[in-house]
């Protein structure tokens, strides 16, 4: 007979979305079993986002020594001869802080007394699922239950993943450089990624089915990035279609394009995630879906009672941060408080060079409109880091009766760091006289977000 | 460049006035060439007014609701060349009457370009609240978490902050209110305010003409019961039967053929009084107003010289202007010149109605919904089609004896159908 848990709430997937939502339940008091069949911390932490941004700072650092070894050096710094990448390390470290921060998380979820179970579940009912650990079958009964399951990468069927065609996850623990890298699909996966291995020397196209890169942004904030990716030397691929690969292999085929093959060593296929609704019993319960997705009303609740889901699982945005804020409020329902997910913006990163960020409303052209943008060409602290040259600005879309500020977008190198002042600004429900009022330090990219508010009210200091 | 002046042309029939209904245009518009500029209306009908010229609208003349003369300047436009302005001054043009002093409209803020370069006056913003006009409540996530865990919806919620935003202090002072505390919903509010709506139009026309009929006619109303049974069999009876291109008939056209057969007998009643002249006109024609609801209010389109209609003639004819009327496309003299009218409630129900008389008129007949009524026959009771008949006679000119006989025999037609059809 396998043991049976009988635990308060049950939550399926370890990921940003279930460890958030286990470690509030512990500090609400709920006995509390979280299921993970991998590594805690979820697509993000093991093989998505921690590890993307460790492998591209370390392309950063290595474009920036190579600019130092090419002849006559860059700003008086040189050197005498070019750096060399050993990426089996480069992964070990990667490694090493997807380790520590995995590690951080087990050490939260002990300290929350959340009970984890290692293995895979599959629901056989509503509330109980068989968990297969390497102690034998465990039988796990919740009286609440949250699903986090996630999402998985989107394969094609005419280039599945295996050999040379890999997706983000393989493209993060390669030990060795591909000399050529192939990119399936513009989105922000393949482009931080194909931008990262370019900087480290490997010759990188971009096939991409649509005619534009980032088709979520609107096209005056992709400019920059598609401007960098033209000046150093990234051929995207535009309105073309990826077919499979050829024959031996080494090449892939595509349609549409002014090629037939793009020669390869790795292909990455990066075209979108989808929620992982199979393989774990779904079908067993009676959840209703919004295909592909499990739907879910204001309070994550789906169609069966004292059922939850969040994250991935549920909609777009496919975000680590919407799918921890929403594991945060299923533990708060499940303890009584009255929640809802209604957030004012869901913050949008893209660390593509230079980097995306977008809150809230893009301009719509409509009448009650104001919109105004500031160049970090006329920020000093940009200029003074090499960020002034490659495009980038500050915009703010605000309504021009009330002046309430409708949406935020950014696009330069390092403003990554500014969505949370950006999300706040939406969330507080400022206005443009909000932001103008706020003193913004100096020498500081924010400074720029300032004089975007200054310029939408007609009276920017520095332009 | 010079001014155009768009006066109000001569719409006809003798018109010497016509009542601004709606602007189509503001001050600084530029309109072009035939494009709507004003709808007045004369007597019941709405005509929309084409601007002849193109241009730049300097001035509007008159608000809705007033009246203007014909001749009168509604529109000034600044139009490329001389324009007719200095020609037309001599020319004494009547003042619009009771025209309001042109209202100082500020000139158009300056289209703001995106993005905004220069300095434009920004306005200032206004305290408008959002959250009354369908925007999401804008609030705070500590404000918000707080409404949830009150069960307030903040939709409810005026904000006092900028641009509409609550504050935790709104939020207490709401549930202080009486917002409710602890239910999801506040199902009873206060409200307060009172809308004002200007009686102008088709409305103002209509009041009138209610007035006009009240205060001059003292009305005589008169009911009675009908036995509908065998008009209701016959009605089934042809509606099953009937040609493809037949209309499809209801009570009116039989009562219609009622009218008509009995009205000759009693001249009095198919006339229209011209109580100032003190002459009664006694039409041999008999044109039938049919009272019809359409979107803007009541309409009387007429369906003329009834007597030589038969009755599936009858039918069409009535469902033909009453669908003009409510489509608004009824010509001037398909909604004028009745000499008694109908007006039927019959689909809603009620008891029984006091028509008000379509002055100058001197009658109307109001039938009323046909129920299945236990009555008494032969000492049995049986369930018969019983219909209520509604009539309201002008005192003055109908006396009471002759209206109710009148009646009398319009109820002996409907009880016995085939008399309607036998001469």
């Amino acid at each position: 007979m396998a043991e049976h848990i009988h635990t308060k709430v049950l939550i399926i997937g370890g990921g940003p979305g279930g460890y958030v939502a286990a470690i509030r339940c512990g500090q609400l008091g709920l006995d509390t079993t979280l299921v993970e069949g991998d590594r805690l911390g979820g697509t993000c932490l093991i093989r998505g986002c921690i590890p993307s941004k460790a492998i591209i700072h370390v392309a950063g650092q290595f474009e920036t020594m190579m600019q130092a070894a090419e002849k006559g050096g860059r700003h008086g710094l040189s050197l005498s001869s070019p750096p060399k990448v050993d990426l089996a390390e480069t992964v070990k470290w990667k490694d090493g802080v997807v380790d520590k921060l995995n590690g951080g998380v087990t050490a939260l979820l002990k300290r929350a007394k959340v009970r984890v179970v290692a293995g895979w579940a599959t629901f056989r009912d509503g509330k109980t699922c068989t968990v297969a650990t390497k102690e034998g079958e465990v039988l796990i009964t919740g009286e609440k239950v949250l699903l986090a399951t996630g999402s998985l990468p989107v394969e094609l069927p005419f280039l599945k993943f295996g050999g040379d065609v890999i997706s983000s996850s393989e493209a993060l623990s390669l030990l060795k450089l591909p000399k050529r890298l192939v990119v399936v699909g513009a989105g922000y996966i393949g482009l931080e990624l194909g931008i990262a291995f370019h900087k480290l020397g490997v010759a990188v196209e971009v096939v991409e089915a649509t005619d534009r890169i980032l088709p979520q942004y609107d096209a005056q904030l992709v400019a920059p990035v598609a401007k960098w990716l033209e000046k150093h030397g990234i051929t995207v691929h535009l309105k073309t279609k990826a077919e499979g690969l050829t024959e031996n292999g080494k090449a892939l085929r595509v349609s549409g394009g002014a090629k037939a093959e793009l020669p390869g060593d790795k292909f990455l296929v990066t075209v979108g995630r989808k929620p992982r609704t199979t393989g774990w019993g779904l079908e067993n319960m009676s959840v209703d879906m919004a295909s592909p997705f499990v739907k879910v009303d204001e309070q994550c609740r789906t169609s069966m009672k004292d059922v939850f889901a969040i994250g991935d699982l549920v909609g777009e945005p496919m975000l680590e941060h919407k799918a921890a804020t929403q594991g945060e409020l299923v533990a708060e329902i499940i303890a009584g408080k009255r929640r809802h997910f209604r957030p004012a913006a869901i913050p949008a990163v893209c660390f593509t060079e230079p980097e995306i960020v977008s809150v809230g409303a893009l301009p719509s052209g409509g009448a009650n409109e104001i919109v105004a943008q500031f160049p970090f060409a006329a920020n000093g602290r940009a200029l003074s880091m090499e960020a002034g040259g490659d495009g980038g600005f500050v915009r703010i879309v605000a309504a021009k009766d009330d002046h309430r500020v409708l949406g935020i977008q950014a696009v330069g190198a390092h403003i990554a760091e500014l969505a949370g002042e950006f999300s706040h600004a939406l969330e507080m429900g400022a206005l443009l006289e909000d932001v103008a009022g706020t003193i913004h330090a100096h020498p500081t990219l924010g400074e720029a977000y300032h004089e975007a508010a200054l310029r939408a009210l007609g009276h920017a200091i520095h332009i | 460049m010079g001014v155009y002046q768009f006066r109000l042309p001569d719409v006809g029939e003798g018109t010497a006035e016509a009542e601004i209904v709606a602007w189509h245009v503001k001050v600084g518009d530029v309109v072009h060439e035939d494009q709507n500029l004003v709808d007045v209306m004369t007597d019941k009908a709405t005509v929309e007014m084409p601007v002849p010229i193109g241009g730049k609208v300097l001035a509007l003349h008159g608000e809705p609701g007033d009246m203007a003369a014909v001749g009168a300047v509604l529109v000034e436009i600044e139009v490329e060349g001389a324009g007719n302005a200095r020609a037309a001054k001599p020319a004494a043009a009547p003042a619009p009457i009771a025209a309001k002093a042109p209202e100082p409209i500020p000139a158009p803020v300056a289209k703001v370009e995106a993005p905004a370069p220069k300095p434009v006056a920004a306005p200032q913003p206004v305290a408008v609240q959002r959250t009354m006009t369908g925007g999401k409540p804008l609030a705070s996530p500590a404000v918000r978490a707080r409404a949830d865990e009150l069960g307030i919806k903040l939709q409810y919620v005026p904000g006092t902050g900028p641009a509409g935003r609550i504050t935790h202090h709104d939020l207490d002072a709401y549930a202080q209110s009486g917002g409710a505390i602890g239910s999801a919903a506040p199902a009873y509010a206060t409200r307060d305010g009172v809308d004002e709506v200007k009686v102008i139009g088709l409305r103002r026309r209509i009041a009138e003409r209610m007035q006009e009929s009240k205060r001059r006619i003292p009305h005589y109303a008169y009911i009675d019961e009908v036995d509908m049974t065998e008009l209701e069999s016959l009605r089934a009876y042809l509606n099953a039967t009937k040609k493809a291109d037949q209309p499809k008939l209801n009570v009116l056209p039989f009562l219609m053929r009622a009218l008509v057969k009995v009205l000759p007998e009693f001249p009095q009643i198919n006339a229209r009084f011209d109580d100032e002249a003190g002459v009664v006109h006694r039409h041999r024609a008999i044109h039938i107003g049919i009272a019809t609801q359409t979107d803007n209010g009541l309409i009387v389109p007429v369906v003329k010289h009834a007597e030589a209609r038969d009755i599936w003639d009858c039918a069409r004819e009535v469902a033909r202007v009453a669908t003009a009327a409510r489509e608004n496309k009824a010509a001037k003299d398909e909604l004028s010149g009745s000499t008694i009218t109908i007006t039927s409630l019959g689909a809603l129900g009620g008891l029984a109605t006091t028509p008000v008389i379509n002055y100058p008129e001197v009658a109307i007949i109001g039938p009323n919904a046909i129920i299945d009524r236990p009555v008494v026959r032969d000492g049995q009771i049986v369930v018969r089609k019983m219909m209520n008949l509604s009539s309201s006679f002008d005192h003055r000119v109908v006396d009471g004896f002759d209206a109710a006989q009148f009646i009398q025999r319009i109820k002996g037609l409907l009880e016995h159908p085939a008399a309607i059809f036998v001469d």
